[in-house]
């Protein structure tokens, strides 16, 4: 892999609180390697800030390896930036050339309200997990882990949906700020699974009702959340959580 | 101060039951009354929080990320030990304990390990229950893969996410028990000390990182489940926040820190591309199982790998570990690998690297694939494609991860790799009910010292975090609350939470206001460098001593040229980072201390003084066999207190893997 340096434009969302109005500000970075990380490439940028006395630029990041979901920006209109089934702390520079200019924005939510600069508060699927985003098993002596066999299938599609990190991209790409890809995710893990079976009606109406309650908007099936989600989780885990909440609906006192 | 390890009498596999039996309770109606704070929400906090909220403990939970599901257990790769045999070749908790004891070359406590080992059982038994999707066989049972050299397969797994779906099951737990409101939880929230009170531990005081406003939290028990310390190297597989920020703050109130030169470097990360690096990437240890390590014969080999001939590789791992070859554990790895690019043979731009290379796996596997068709002399090429799909269903996530922090195909061109920081098995000294030197306050998961001793095995870090809170603290911890029954919330206005906080404010203050010319991230890349060239893989008695000096200067100039932009209270990234830096630049004088004093060599900590004729770590069991525990005194100074280590069943020997 041949390397090279460039150097680039910026214009990144400033905002200094909740309560203030944000503005882009223009910063010029050189001799950025293309081995760099994205997020590499903002610490050079934060350490020249430093530099000259001025506020750096707050973001949210920590494992830089892709699965803690915390890092959230969004880059020349795509959550996560050019690359397909990645995370912003995975996004190399040699994604660029020299001279480009790029737009780095804070995730656009009504239920993501900004922080600072580019972070958003994302209590808000936290408080969606609470409302049933579980079993309800407590600490204790559960059956021996082999007593119920799971299909292989089953156990991998619940695998599959399990993989969501949680970082809200599918929020961010849609125009509706649904957040029914993270939703659909988690209550199609525990649908596919025995152990999620006790709970699978309550669930699904007590999650779908608390993302309303955040102010998510809804699906109109465009699929941006799945075409920009850094795991690759599925639109049928969608299809899946439109399916479950009907049964329950149908079939639940309420 | 109590120094002792509380390890209960009787046979080794009755001591846990025999606690349990008769450990003190309380009762529900009394459990409602006290209040326990933890730090933390990795597995080990997410799981005791959530276990100890179901209790009926009314449980305060903090972590300074924006949400528990983030702590950086969610990173963990490879897998889950427990002595379940289900693949019915021979392993059992008495294995896992041996094996277990002896990975850490004989420097752990006999009673801990063998309780890990007991109650590695019911960690996936609850799992299961969370619905954490293990991978399963197509019979729908579990499957299990083997790691890191053991010779049964006990590893538990969910592709290369394992710590991700544990965390999620532990973090699902939490948020269960924050809708029932026995778990009020505080996200993005620091804590900056602890509140001791007539010698117990009540409180503490945090700081709201959003506003920057310290805030007091007042519990009759204090848990720390903060992790490990292994970003004191700058550049290591943790996490950009992970800190020894809450453990350190407890050990300067008292808490007794042990082994803390106890540091595990992993062999298999990928390797540093420049001087911009902020941390390394894993390569799960299970790639060992197909890879085979190699540099060339050649010094200054120009050719690229692919290009050089087989005659004129040098596969050291096999060609020194006939025995083990590619499969020997961490430790052993790690230092040939630095042996090798130390003598000139490494690889890539920066000679700092050596070959994992899957080429002849690729090969193996395309020729059974095509046996399975029929086809039992394909051509090279043939396997080769059948190959390469065969090792991307096994490690196709790690390798994409590989081509995209590197650019470069591992399927086609062997992977450059080199040993990182990863795990430290020091941390606070506690007995075994986890209870550190301060009456009230705990230590779980990688936060304490006792289960790994001087070298962690794979797969193992996973297991003691679910197991420290899952299993462990709810009874041990009791024991002590039983006898707390009386003691009513102690308002967060006495005098003791008005100096401690008064001590932060004080601190913040001062580093806000030097004014210099220097970033928090530069003075750690500068203790980074320090630490890794004299306190990393290979250490000396002169490397250490001048690195006591270098820290000490250092710490000098970061208190007297720091520079941190923004405000006190408000969000502020770099007083967070600054607040951190200061205690790394404390704990690293400390693990230099550490690392001199012990002049043997064990697990991890190899001094260059104590090696065999052939360059293998020497342990010296007459002098070392114990737990070094240090006490601060004030002004940075420490006194050792040594917990000598008993070993009743597993006799030590020099570990071989020839």
């Amino acid at each position: 892999m041949e390397h090279y340096d460039m150097n680039l434009t910026l214009k990144v969302w400033k905002q200094k609180n909740s309560t203030s109005k944000g503005k882009f500000e223009t910063y010029k970075v050189d001799h950025i390697s293309s081995e760099m990380s994205f997020l590499e490439m903002f610490d050079v940028l934060n350490e020249k800030l430093i530099e000259e006395k001025k506020e750096p630029i707050a973001f949210d990041h920590d494992c830089r390896e892709g699965i803690c979901g915390a890092c959230s920006m969004y880059i020349d209109g795509q959550p996560h930036g050019p690359w397909s089934k990645n995370t912003t702390c995975q996004l190399h520079m040699r994604a660029f050339k020299d001279g480009d200019t790029i737009v780095v924005e804070p995730w656009r939510a009504k239920a993501f309200p900004v922080i600072k600069d580019l972070i958003v508060d994302r209590s808000a699927f936290d408080r969606i997990i609470q409302a049933g985003g579980y079993v309800s098993v407590n600490t204790g002596n559960p059956v021996d882990a082999n007593a119920i066999p799971v299909d292989k299938k089953l156990a991998d599609e619940a695998f599959n949906s399990a993989a969501c990190i949680g970082c809200g991209a599918c929020v961010a790409a849609c125009k509706n700020g649904s957040a029914m890809l993270f939703v659909g995710a988690k209550v199609s893990q525990l649908a596919h699974l025995p152990q999620g079976e006790p709970e699978r009606e309550s669930r699904v109406l007590n999650m779908v009702a608390q993302m309303d309650k955040e102010g998510f908007g809804n699906c109109t099936n465009t699929y941006a959340c799945e075409a920009e989600c850094p795991k690759g989780i599925s639109v049928q885990n969608i299809a899946k959580l439109n399916s479950e909440y009907l049964k329950a609906g149908t079939t639940t006192e309420k | 101060m109590a120094f002792d390890s509380k390890i209960p009498q009787g046979e080794m596999k009755d001591k846990w039951s025999d606690y349990k039996g008769h450990v003190k309770l309380v009762n529900p109606a009394n459990k409602r009354k006290l209040e326990i704070i933890v730090i933390g929400t990795g597995l080990a906090g997410a799981s005791a929080a959530a276990s100890l909220g179901e209790m009926g403990y009314h449980v305060k939970a903090f972590c300074f990320q924006d949400s528990p599901r983030r702590a950086h257990s969610i990173a963990a790769q490879g897998g889950i030990n427990a002595a379940k045999n289900y693949q019915n070749d021979g392993d059992s908790v008495f294995r896992l304990f041996y094996d277990t004891v002896k990975g850490g070359d004989y420097r752990s406590r006999e009673a801990n390990v063998y309780r890990l080992a007991e109650v590695s059982n019911n960690i996936i038994d609850q799992c299961v229950a969370q619905g954490v999707p293990f991978a399963r066989e197509y019979g729908g049972l579990l499957s299990n893969r083997s790691f890191g050299g053991t010779q049964v397969q006990r590893t538990f797994y969910a592709a290369g996410q394992t710590g991700q779906q544990l965390l999620l099951g532990a973090y699902s737990a939490l948020e269960r028990q924050v809708a029932l409101g026995n778990v009020e939880m505080y996200s993005r929230h620091e804590m900056l000390e602890i509140v001791v009170i007539d010698g117990k531990a009540r409180g503490i005081i945090a700081r709201n990182l959003i506003t920057g406003e310290l805030e007091r939290y007042f519990g009759h028990a204090v848990l720390l489940a903060s992790g490990g310390y292994g970003n004191v190297f700058y550049l290591s597989t943790n996490a950009m926040g992970s800190n020894v920020t809450a453990a350190w703050k407890a050990h300067k109130k008292g808490a007794y820190f042990a082994n803390p030169c106890f540091t595990q470097i992993h062999p298999t990360c990928i390797p540093v591309s420049g001087d911009h690096q902020s941390k390394l990437t894993l390569m799960s240890e299970s790639l060992r199982n197909d890879g085979r390590i190699w540099v060339p014969k050649k010094k200054d080999e120009t050719r690229k790998g692919k290009d050089v001939p087989e005659d004129e590789r040098d596969y050291y791992l096999e060609r020194r570990y006939p025995a083990f070859g590619n499969l020997v554990p961490r430790d052993v790895a790690s230092r040939a690998a630095k042996e090798r690019c130390d003598a000139g043979y490494g690889v890539g731009s920066t000679k700092m690297a050596v070959y994992l290379d899957f080429a002849d796996a690729i090969l193996r596997y395309g020729k059974i694939e095509a046996g399975k068709s029929g086809n039992h002399n394909p051509t090279k090429d043939e396997a080769i494609a059948l190959g390469k799909k065969v090792v991307e269903e096994k490690y196709g996530n790690l390798f994409e991860m590989y081509e995209k922090i590197t650019g470069e195909n591992p399927y086609e061109t062997p992977m450059r790799i080199y040993p990182a920081v990863h795990y430290t098995m020091g941390g606070l000294w506690v007995d075994y009910e986890l209870q550190t030197t301060v009456d009230g306050l705990y230590a779980l998961g990688e936060a304490n010292f006792s289960d790994h001793g001087a070298n962690r095995l794979g797969a193992s870090a996973l297991m003691q975090g679910l197991a420290d809170g899952y299993f462990v603290i709810p009874y041990t911890l009791g024991n002590y609350l039983s006898g707390e029954i009386g003691t009513k919330p102690i308002p967060t206005s006495h005098p003791a939470f008005e100096e401690a906080e008064n001590q932060v404010a004080e601190r913040i203050n001062k580093m806000m206001s030097i004014g210099g010319n220097e970033s928090v991230e530069s003075f750690h890349k500068r203790l980074g460098k320090i630490m890794w060239n004299k306190c990393g893989m290979a250490r000396n008695a002169q490397g250490l001593t001048e690195a006591i000096s270098e820290i000490r200067a250092l710490r000098e100039e970061f208190w007297t040229n720091l520079k941190i932009t923004g405000e006190v209270k408000e969000y502020n990234n770099e007083l967070d980072k600054a607040g951190r830096v200061a205690d790394f630049l404390e704990l690293g004088e400390l693990m230099c201390i550490d690392a001199l004093e012990r002049s043997e060599s064990c697990g991890g900590h190899f001094r260059e003084e104590s090696q065999t004729p052939d360059g293998e770590a020497l342990r010296n069991d007459e002098l070392f066999s114990y737990v070094a525990a240090w006490e601060y005194k004030p002004g940075n100074s420490w006194e050792l207190h040594k917990e000598p280590l008993h070993f009743e069943i597993v006799k030590p020997t020099q570990r071989s893997y020839k």
